[in-house]
C-alpha cells in the first residue's frame, strides 16, 4: 500500500486498486481504482445499473470485493470492515431507516449502535439543527421524501464520521431542499470531511471537487469539471433557425455525428472529430443557415461517453 | 479485527425491538388471541373421551335383561338410545348413513337362551371408522353387560353368573383418577402456543428486515451479528410469559387442573424452553431470503411439533423412528415437564433429564443462527 505517512493531512481517505465485483457471471464493478482526497466532494456518476452502488457497498463492508485491494481511511476493505464503519456515515439510496419508529426513537437507536458519547444531547441538536422538534414524535413512515432524506442524512452524521458515503441522497427531492443539503455538503467538506455522492444531477455533479463517470461497471474518465470536458475531445456546435427539426433526423444517421440535442428552438450537434463534423454540417446546412461553435458541456460530454461504454462494453 | 459485544448495542437492539413490538398491534392481538383461541378449542371443544354417542337398539327379545341392560347402558352416559328398528336391514341402514355410531342388537329368545345356559349371542355393531370414536364407548360396554348380568341373575339363576376371576386386578389412574382430558391437554397447550407463536414471530424478525431494506443500514454499522440476533431474542422471552401466564391463570381459574408442583420451578425451565423455540425462529430467519419462505419454515417445524411431541397422540403409540425425531423437539421435553410438575409434582431431580435436551436444541439453534448470519449483503 503506498500510503504518505509524512503528510498524513493529505493521505487519501480512499485509496482503492483494482477493486472488482461480479454477481454471476455479471461483472458489476469492473477494476475501479480511484482515490479520494480529505475535504474533497467527489461525484459519482453513470448510468442506473452501472455499478455505483456496488462500489459504495464495497467501501463500507457490505460487500466483499471478488479481487482488488484498497484502503478507506487508512484500514484494510477485507481485513478491517468493522473500523471502517465506525468512521463512515453510509447513506442508503432507499431509505432505510424503521418507518415504524418515531424521529426521535430512530436518531436514539443509531446514536446508541454508535456509541456515542452524550448521546441525549447530540441527538437533541441533530433534532434541532433538522428543524424538526415540533415533529420529533412523528414517525418515519409517515414523513414525506425530502424529510425522511434529511432525516437519513442527520443520522448518519451522528457518530461523527470522517467520510460520508452517499447513494443518491437527492432523488426525488425539490429544488430548495436541494440547495440546503449541498450548502450543508460543502460546509462539512471545507471542515474535513470527504463526501463520495452518487448523483443523476448534472447541477451537482459541477458542485463537486472531483467526479468520476462509470459505464457498464468500469471507470470512463475522472477528473475536475474541466478536465472531464477536456479529455472528452468534444466539438459541439449550435444551429439555430426554423429547420432544425427536419435536420435532427438526418443529421443523427450521419456518421462522424456524436449526439444531436434539442435545446428549445435550436440544437446542440458533438462529435469527435472537428474536421469531419464541420464537413457534414457544411453539405447538410448550405449557407443561409448559420452554426457556431459552443463549449460542450458535462451533459454532452456524459451522454457521449455513455454512448462510447454501449459501444465497446455491450 | 473482531469486535468485542458491547452491551449498550445490545440494548439498543432490545429497546428498539420492544418499541416495534408496542406499535404492532397484530402482532400483539395473534399474541394475546392464540392463546385464548386455542384454550376454547382444546379446553372446551375437543374431547378425547366422547359421550352420548346415538345408538340404535333392534329388540326381538322384550325380556326383562334386555330392558335392564339398554337401562344401564342409558345410565353409562357414553350410548344415547334415540331410535328403535324392527329389522337388521334398518339397522345396517342407519350405520351406513352414519345417523348412528352403535346398533345394539338382543336376538329372538335371548332370555331363554340366557336362562338355560346356552350362551347366547349379543351383536354390538359399532361405525369403527373412526377408532378413536368408538374404544372408550366399547370398553364400557363388556364391564357394564357384566354389572347387569350379576344384578340381574339372582335367586335361583345365580349359577348363571359369570365366573369371578382367581386374581382381582385393581386399576388406579394416578394424577388423573377421573381421566379428565382437559389436564392432560391444558398444560400442554401452553407449551404448544408458546412453540406456534414464538417460533412464527421470530422467524420473520431477521427476514423483515432484509425484506424492509432496514438491514442494509444496520450492516453498515458497527453492530455485531450476535447483538442483533440475542437483542431481538430478549423482548420476546417476556412476550412468552405473558402467554404462559394467560393459559396458567385459565387453567387453575377455568379448568381446575391441580399445581401439585412448585410454579417457580416450571417458570424457571420455561425460560429454556422458550429459548429454544426464539433460536429456532431466528434460525430460519437467517435461512429464509424473505418472510414467506421463514413463514413456511415455522410451520414447516410447527406440524412435527403438533403431532410428534405427545401432545396430540400418546408418544409411546409412535413407532420407534417417530419417537427419536420427537425426542430432539422441545416440546416433547416441555410437555413431559410442564405436566410433570404440574400434575405428579415433579421436582428438579425428576425433570433433570427433560432439561438438557431442550438446552442443547436451544445452543445448536443459536449456534447455527449465528453462523449463518449474514454479515454483508453478499
Amino acid at each position: 500500500m503506498e500510503r504518505d505517512v509524512d503528510r498524513a493531512d493529505t493521505a487519501p481517505i480512499i485509496d482503492v486498486h483494482e477493486l472488482t465485483k461480479s454477481f454471476g457471471d455479471k461483472v458489476v464493478v469492473d477494476r475501479i481504482s480511484m482515490k479520494v482526497l480529505p475535504g474533497e466532494i467527489y461525484g459519482f456518476l453513470g448510468p442506473n445499473g452501472s455499478g455505483k452502488t456496488t462500489f459504495m457497498r464495497m467501501l463500507c463492508g457490505l460487500l466483499t470485493p471478488d479481487s482488488g485491494s484498497g484502503t478507506c481511511l487508512g484500514h484494510d476493505l477485507v481485513q478491517e470492515p468493522t473500523a471502517i464503519k465506525r468512521s463512515v456515515g453510509y447513506m442508503t439510496q432507499k431509505f432505510s431507516h424503521y418507518t415504524d419508529l418515531t424521529i426521535r426513537e430512530n436518531l436514539d437507536f443509531v446514536a446508541r449502535i454508535f456509541e456515542v458519547p452524550d448521546r441525549r444531547k447530540t441527538v437533541d441538536e441533530a433534532i434541532a439543527r433538522l428543524g424538526l422538534g415540533a415533529r420529533q414524535k412523528q414517525l418515519a413512515g409517515e414523513l414525506s421524501g425530502g424529510w425522511k432524506q434529511r432525516l437519513a442524512l442527520a443520522a448518519c452524521m451522528l457518530h461523527r464520521p470522517r467520510l460520508l458515503l452517499l447513494d443518491e441522497p437527492t432523488a426525488g427531492v425539490d429544488p430548495k431542499a436541494r440547495r440546503d443539503f449541498w450548502e450543508q455538503i460543502h460546509k462539512l467538506a471545507a471542515e474535513g470531511l470527504s463526501v463520495l455522492i452518487t448523483t443523476h444531477y448534472m447541477d451537482e455533479a459541477e458542485r463537486c471537487h472531483r467526479l468520476a463517470y462509470i459505464a457498464y461497471g468500469r471507470l470512463m474518465t475522472e477528473g475536475t469539471v474541466r478536465d472531464v470536458i477536456d479529455q472528452a475531445n468534444l466539438v459541439t456546435y449550435r444551429i439555430e433557425g426554423p429547420a432544425v427539426r427536419e435536420l435532427t433526423e438526418r443529421l443523427r444517421s450521419s456518421d462522424g455525428v456524436g449526439q444531436v440535442v434539442a435545446f428549445g428552438n435550436a440544437i446542440h450537434v458533438s462529435g469527435e472529430d472537428p474536421d469531419r463534423l464541420t464537413g457534414i454540417l457544411g453539405s447538410l446546412l448550405g449557407t443561409e443557415q448559420a452554426y457556431r461553435p459552443v463549449p460542450a458541456t458535462l451533459e454532452d460530454v456524459f451522454i457521449s461517453l455513455m454512448k462510447r461504454a454501449e459501444d465497446n462494453y455491450r | 479485527m473482531r469486535e468485542r459485544f458491547s452491551m449498550g448495542r445490545f440494548f439498543a437492539v432490545v429497546l428498539k425491538e420492544f418499541i416495534q413490538m408496542r406499535r404492532d398491534r397484530l402482532t400483539f392481538a395473534m399474541v394475546v388471541g392464540i392463546p385464548i383461541m386455542q384454550l376454547v378449542l382444546f379446553g372446551f371443544a375437543i374431547n378425547s373421551d366422547p359421550r352420548h354417542l346415538p345408538t340404535a337398539v333392534l329388540v326381538q327379545d322384550p325380556g326383562l335383561i334386555a330392558r335392564s341392560l339398554v337401562q344401564a347402558m342409558r345410565t353409562s352416559d357414553y350410548f344415547a338410545f334415540d331410535q328403535e328398528v324392527a329389522t337388521e336391514e334398518e339397522a345396517q341402514a342407519l350405520i351406513e348413513r352414519g345417523d348412528v355410531q352403535f346398533v345394539l342388537h338382543i336376538p329372538v329368545d335371548f332370555t331363554r337362551e340366557l336362562l338355560r345356559g346356552e350362551r347366547p349371542q349379543l351383536l354390538l355393531l359399532a361405525d369403527g371408522s373412526d377408532p378413536s370414536a368408538t374404544s372408550n364407548a366399547l370398553g364400557a360396554a363388556r364391564q357394564i353387560l357384566e354389572n347387569v348380568l350379576a344384578r340381574e341373575l339372582v335367586g335361583s339363576n345365580q349359577w348363571l353368573r359369570p365366573e369371578a376371576s382367581s386374581v382381582e386386578l385393581i386399576v388406579h389412574a394416578a394424577y388423573n383418577p377421573e381421566r379428565i382430558s382437559q389436564y392432560n391437554i391444558v398444560p400442554g397447550l401452553m407449551g404448544v402456543v408458546l412453540t406456534m407463536t414464538l417460533v412464527l414471530i421470530t422467524a420473520l424478525a431477521i427476514s423483515r428486515e432484509n425484506e424492509r431494506g432496514t438491514m442494509e443500514n444496520l450492516l453498515a454499522t458497527p453492530v455485531r451479528p450476535a447483538e442483533i440476533t440475542l437483542g431481538k431474542i430478549v423482548p420476546y422471552i417476556l412476550m412468552g410469559y405473558l402467554q404462559a401466564g394467560l393459559i396458567l391463570v385459565a387453567a387453575r381459574v377455568i379448568f381446575d387442573v391441580p399445581m401439585s408442583g412448585s410454579l417457580p420451578l416450571l417458570l424457571a425451565v420455561m425460560l429454556i424452553f422458550i429459548s429454544a423455540n426464539l433460536a429456532i425462529g431466528i434460525t430460519f430467519s437467517t435461512i429464509a431470503r424473505n418472510q414467506l419462505q421463514a413463514m413456511q419454515m415455522g410451520f414447516f417445524f410447527f406440524l412435527p411439533s403438533i403431532l410428534l411431541s405427545g401432545f396430540m397422540f400418546p408418544f409411546r403409540g409412535m413407532p420407534v423412528w417417530a419417537q427419536h425425531i420427537g425426542e430432539i423437539l422441545p416440546l416433547t421435553h416441555f410437555l413431559r415437564i410442564a405436566r410433570g410438575i404440574l400434575l405428579k409434582g415433579n421436582g428438579p431431580a425428576e425433570i433433570a433429564p427433560e432439561v438438557w435436551p431442550m438446552t442443547l436444541f436451544a445452543v445448536v439453534a443459536v449456534a447455527v443462527g449465528l453462523t449463518r448470519f449474514r454479515q454483508t449483503l453478499d
